[in-house]
């Protein structure tokens, strides 16, 4: 199974970046190989419809579940259309944050968040 | 000939200017702030015709589409998404480039209409009065901008500007020939007056300042205008009459002295800009 963890680094040592939309790299975890890589977020650059990038890139790298702190209207109805889970996270590192989901200590996100937060 | 009125800062006084002035000038009233267009509350003209401005996007046709993804990569707004099951439009980010219906090898773009907003235009005494709205909860002011001046009429026309100077003010100013920049004497008010000065000289467009708001504590500014030999068409006191017709959403040229001063500045406009 995938799993997508927002990071401001590359690294599983890094800071969880609680932004979706707008966070630098996705990192994609594969729960039987381990870390595969680091993508940068085309959100990031995006004027506008930044998640919807960020949300294009999680659907194109076939992860089943997002580990983020939280995520605008847009891209949480797009992960809902394809079918990917978003578990709500606020952990200090991403390697934290992928703890507690193997922990079963993560709560799905039910509802979206709050537009264009993440653009501070 | 079109005389754009605008300031950077917002609530520096653009409407006051411009109604006041296509009264004195009588000038066709153009109210290009269609997020907020509030020129009407103090013209008052009897809306005579209303027109819809609408806006292409694109409708894909599931049955045509192969999910190739050609149309999200295309997009520079992110307003189409590949789920992996089907294209979704994401309508209000769409500009309508349609270049998503381009690249679509296998026809299944179609393009459909949806409306933005409304053209309105009225008659208020003997002045012509032309406004934009944009509905509320819609993102993009510009071809409700667009449409609004492409019909301007021929003669004298003051458009009265969005604030700012993104996208919505650039729009309004590519129809202008001249521009008047109104500003009040407070530090947000001159910092983005540079801002719209350097526009307009973007432009290249004769332009000249109104002093908004004047008391003599602003002098600085003056003074700043002065040294950067930059044309003051006029100042408007800062008094409380003003400000007491102003939130009846009454014009200003009931009082003497303010349409004195109102006077003036048309007067210097006509000659500054060479217009009627």
């Amino acid at each position: 199974m995938k799993i997508a963890i927002t990071s401001i680094g590359q690294q599983l040592s890094d800071r969880h970046d609680p932004r979706f939309g707008r966070c630098d790299y996705f990192l994609i975890y594969d729960s039987e190989k381990g870390l595969q890589k680091a993508i940068r977020n085309k959100g990031q650059d995006a004027s506008g419809g930044a998640g919807i990038a960020a949300a294009q890139q999680i659907v194109d790298e076939k992860v089943h579940v997002v580990l983020t702190g939280n995520m605008g209207p847009n891209a949480f109805n797009l992960m809902k259309e394809a079918g990917i889970k978003v578990y709500q996270c606020n952990a200090a590192s991403c390697a934290e944050a992928l703890e507690l989901y193997q922990n079963e200590k993560l709560t799905e996100l039910t509802q979206p968040g709050p537009s264009h937060h993440g653009m501070n | 000939m079109n005389i754009a009125i605008l300031s950077g800062k917002g609530g520096t006084g653009k409407t006051t200017v411009a109604v006041n002035l296509a009264q004195i000038l009588q000038a066709n009233y153009i109210d290009c702030d269609v997020e907020e267009p509030n020129g009407f509350i103090f013209l008052k003209p009897t809306v005579q015709k209303s027109e819809q401005v609408k806006v292409k996007y694109p409708v894909i046709d599931k049955d045509r589409c192969n999910l190739c993804g050609k149309c999200v990569q295309v997009c520079q707004f992110n307003a189409l998404f590949n789920s992996g099951k089907g294209i979704l439009t994401l309508e209000k980010l769409c500009h309508s480039c349609e270049a998503c219906g381009i690249v679509c090898k296998e026809e299944a773009i179609q393009f459909a209409d949806r409306e933005i907003g409304s053209i309105e235009e009225g008659q208020s005494a003997n002045l012509k009065c032309f406004r934009g709205i944009l509905n509320v909860g819609e993102p993009m002011a510009v071809p409700v901008i667009k449409q609004l001046l492409a019909a301007a009429p021929a003669g004298l026309n003051l458009l009265d500007c969005p604030p700012g100077t993104s996208c919505n003010a650039v729009s309004a100013l590519q129809y202008a020939d001249a521009a008047v920049l109104v500003t009040e004497p407070s530090v947000f008010g001159f910092h983005d007056l540079k801002m719209a000065i350097k526009l307009v000289q973007g432009f290249n467009l004769p332009f000249g300042i109104v002093l908004n708001k004047w008391s003599p504590e602003g002098s600085s500014y003056k003074e700043y205008l002065d040294k950067e030999n930059i044309k003051i068409l006029g100042f408007i006191p800062n008094t409380r009459e003003i400000a007491e017709e102003y939130s009846k959403g009454n014009t200003l040229n009931e009082i003497p002295e303010i349409n004195k001063v109102f006077s003036d500045i048309a007067r210097e406009i006509t000659e500054v800009f060479k217009c009627n």
